[in-house]
């Protein structure tokens, strides 16, 4: 960067021999001075982009997993930098708190040369009132003292902090707040970072996915993905529990923007609390649920087909819902497994796609064409052997370890033999050899729920509108100073010099001097002065 | 309800037809420019004139704390005819405006929501905020200089909205139904606007100040104000801007509290709101820091837009989250 050369320039960078305490006294001031707050900004601005390029396992687990199968190397230096979570990074995290060290280091001792100056008078008049950058000289025909009144009164009516002096002079300011929204501002977000500290340390966020006519009962395990914070006190959690009675969906029908989605919603029967009476609830996308502190959200979708396993012997061994995972967002054609560790004489896993629109066009083969269910079908293949769920390792209910199993052909009615099958829903599929058949029943909606509790939440809120305010303040009221001197000229007239000074970028001094000049020329106000110029003679 | 067809045809009329108007009210402010006789102006009271902003600018760039005061400077083509075209590209502005804002209004009608659920209606609605930011400044400060400088961008803006990025009139996706898409949008439009005038007027001073570095204010530049006066101006443009940008970032992490239940969740479209809210902070630090303020504030203000203009086009179209509402 061009920077360095010109902050090595200042003398402020070259200090002589230091002791410690100098030494420490002298980096502090370099940590909170304006150079460094900007640096550090543009280093935290810097810092956030790989967290926007790089796929965040925060924002999107799914993605980074795939990330990390594809460039399995480049991954292992990711994670030497955090990449993956440039969020919660040592790095970003030193950027951030450096940068609020700084600027409450900057902040709080300006807030007490604040606090001083928050009730101080208006400061004297200077010698050369017309040196100032606006200026003006009028005579008039009001004594010193009417001149001097009638300034007073203008600059009170605009909103000036006035002090009239026995030596002939009138010194006003006004734009107080400025400083105070200034500091307001910084400090509030020190109050946005100590809310989200507080919301990380305090709350918890999972989510879990539910099946239409299956349930969830809020307890750890039923939780598919949960993130608490340290102080979160899990055996607590609300003793609510609730059922997915159906999920709505509409799609956009026709027209450019066809498959679209125009309206969710979750329809819950929700028990608050056990032996408690449960109540019917709709949850749509911008619409939470209230359970207690905790919030649910609807969160996204997809299908789940119905199939009914019967092994070689005849013997049901697997019957229900399978949730598949949607790999299109236009046609939600989706992905999923079916694995049946109970079926004799071999374990029989299936998987493939599930079609709500099913279509079949020349270049993709069977595809969906609408994301609803209206031609809905089962495309399988099957694979019968050891599924390898007793290894051990953990496995994914979305993902068919085949090391251990070989693929088996099926007959689909009285069709030939064939690697995959397009069940529609009634149909059933065979497998060679006695190894059993898979029945299409047919199919539910499942929905994602989140669930939240973020009590940090209603800090950061009153921070963040506290910066709002404080932004104001500092960037639109405009400090200015302005002072007025009458003199007598001898002759019966009074010479009156006006001068105005900005404290700040742009305020309209000659709007403030010209209401003095137009106070002047009105004359005497009424009241007071008339009263004074009466008992003066 | 059902999406008034006739209504939105009338839109997309309106919108074509103030793409028109706006082109025409291009012509007439370049052709002001280029009939300003001033440009060919190349005697010694001319020359002096720079030279002395030079010093002036100069002497108040030391005293930090005391800005000169004022609106910026008029500056009027002293040629009538440059005049005269001056004062029809304003009026044109102003009728491609209302025509632009009828096409706007009448997308709304259509669909029975506010006019901004995709790229395409941001686009001609941000657009719209950029004129009309310019149109109310003419009516504070005389800056018709300008008028040329936003009209360019919103003239390429609408071509791109009506080209690439353009959707039919339907209805929102879920996500998009709440109140919020009124209050957070509402702020993200119309900083969208006054972002580009406020980057047009920080391009124009570094123009401005590099002439009067080097000393060679004349043609282009000696129309347009001192480098102090357009500095000022872009300050003023973008301390406007700033806490409005503020807002719409604060409402859209409301928004996203409804909606996903987290108010941050560092996706795309969020962090690099966050990085232009940084970059612009930094902008309004600049300016009043010595070292920094002048043409590296300038530059800032301007990466600022530009980590805007990518938020808005490149994580849009390319980069998939949260917020990929492009096409719905």
């Amino acid at each position: 960067m061009a920077v360095d050369t010109r902050i090595s320039d200042e003398p402020a960078a070259l200090p002589p021999p230091l002791g410690p305490v100098g030494t420490a006294r002298w980096a502090w001031r370099q940590l909170t001075s304006m150079r460094t707050a900007l640096i550090l900004l543009f280093l935290l601005a810097v810092a956030a982009i790989p967290g926007s390029l790089i796929p965040q396992s925060a924002v999107d687990p799914v993605t980074v997993s795939q990330f990390r199968a594809h460039h399995p190397d480049l991954s292992r230096w990711y994670d030497r930098a955090s990449l993956f979570e440039v969020f919660s990074s040592p790095w970003f995290s030193a950027i951030y708190l450096l940068l609020m060290i700084s600027l409450v280091g900057c902040v709080v001792p300006r807030s007490k040369v604040y606090l001083s100056s928050i009730r101080a008078r208006p400061p004297v008049a200077p010698r050369h009132l017309d040196r100032l950058p606006e200026n003006a000289r009028v005579d008039s025909d009001l004594t010193v003292d009417q001149a001097l009144d009638a300034c007073v009164t203008s600059l009170r009516r605009r909103r000036f902090r006035v002090d009239r002096h026995p030596d002939g002079t009138v010194c006003a300011e006004r734009g107080y707040l400025r400083d105070t929204g200034n500091l307001v501002f910084h400090l509030s977000l020190v109050v946005v970072l100590v809310g989200i500290a507080y919301g990380h340390l305090y709350g918890f966020k999972g989510s879990t996915l539910v099946v239409e006519g299956e349930g969830f009962a809020n307890t750890v395990t039923q939780y598919d993905n949960l993130r608490a914070g340290p102080r979160y006190d899990l055996d607590h959690l609300a003793p609510f529990a609730l059922t997915l009675d159906r999920f709505n969906a509409t799609y956009q029908a026709d027209g450019q923007q066809i498959g679209a989605a125009r309206a969710f919603s979750a329809v819950i029967d929700y028990t608050p609390a056990p032996g408690k009476p449960s109540e019917q609830k709709v949850v749509k996308v911008n619409h939470p649920l209230h359970a207690g502190d905790t919030k649910v959200y609807l969160g996204p979708h997809g299908y789940a087909p119905l199939v009914t396993v019967r092994d070689g012997k005849g013997t049901t061994v697997f019957t229900g819902p399978v949730p598949f995972l949607p790999m299109d967002p236009v046609g939600l054609a989706s992905r999923g497994v079916v694995k049946v560790p109970d079926a004799q004489p071999a374990q029989l896993g299936f998987q493939g796609f599930f079609l709500p629109t099913a279509a079949r066009d020349t270049v993709r083969g069977l595809f969906s064409l609408f994301p609803a269910a209206t031609n809905p079908r089962l495309v399988l293949n099957a694979w019968s052997g050891d599924l390898g769920l007793d290894d051990g390792v953990p496995q994914s209910v979305y993902r068919l370890n085949t090391q251990h199993m070989t693929q088996v052909r099926v007959t689909l009615d009285t069709s030939a033999p064939a690697t995959t099958a397009a069940l529609a829903i009634g149909e059933t599929m065979t497998l060679p050899r006695g190894l059993g058949t898979l029945t299409f029943d047919g199919y539910r909606q499942w929905v994602v729920l989140n669930l939240t509790d973020d009590p940090g939440r209603e800090l950061t809120l009153l921070g963040a509108a506290l910066a709002i305010l404080g932004l104001l303040g500092s960037l639109f009221v405009r400090p200015r100073r302005l002072w007025v001197r009458a003199t007598p000229d001898g002759a019966g007239r009074t010479v009156v010099d006006v001068g105005a000074l900005a404290r700040s970028d742009g305020p309209d001094l000659a709007a403030d001097v010209g209401g003095v000049l137009d106070a002047l020329r009105a004359g005497p106000p009424a009241g007071s002065t008339i009263n004074k110029r009466a008992s003066e003679e | 309800m059902p999406v008034h067809h006739q209504l939105a045809h009338y839109s997309d009329r309106f919108v074509h037809f103030s793409i028109a108007v706006y082109a025409l009210a291009m012509l007439a402010l370049c052709a002001e420019w280029a009939f300003d006789s001033r440009r060919f102006a190349t005697t010694p009271a001319a020359a002096a004139v720079p030279a002395a902003e030079l010093v002036g600018v100069g002497a108040r760039g030391l005293d930090a704390a005391v800005p000169p005061a004022g609106p910026p400077a008029i500056v009027r083509p002293t040629d009538e005819r440059a005049d005269r075209f001056g004062r029809i590209g304003l009026s044109l502005t102003t009728l491609a405006f209302l025509l632009h804002f009828t096409g706007v209004l009448c997308r709304g009608l259509a669909v029975h929501r506010v006019p901004w659920g995709n790229m395409y209606e941001f686009s001609t609605a941000a657009a719209l905020a950029a004129v009309g930011a310019f149109l109310v400044l003419t009516r504070i400060y005389d800056i018709r200089w300008l008028g040329v400088f936003v009209i360019t961008p919103v003239l390429l803006t609408m071509g791109l909205a009506v080209t690439v990025l353009y959707t039919d009139a339907e209805q929102l996706q879920p996500a998009l139904q709440s109140y919020w898409l009124v209050i957070h949008v509402i702020a993200a439009v119309t900083s969208a606007g006054v972002f580009t005038v406020g980057a047009a007027v920080s391009v124009l001073y570094l123009i401005v100040e590099r002439a009067e570095r080097r000393a060679v204010v004349g043609g282009f530049t000696e129309r347009l104000p001192s480098a102090a006066t357009l500095d000022r101006l872009a300050y003023r443009v973008h301390a406007f801007v700033f806490p409005l940008w503020t807002f719409a970032v604060i409402a859209g992490a409301i928004w996203a509290e409804s909606a996903w239940g987290r108010y941050w969740g560092w996706d795309p479209k969020e962090t690099w709101a966050f990085i232009t809210w940084v970059v612009y902070a930094a902008y309004l630090h600049a300016r009043a820091t010595a070292g920094w303020k002048g043409r590296r504030a300038a530059a800032i203000a301007l990466t600022g837009f530009g980590c805007f203009l990518f938020n808005y086009f490149v994580i849009n179209l390319v980069v998939t989250g949260l917020h990929s509402y492009a096409g719905t």
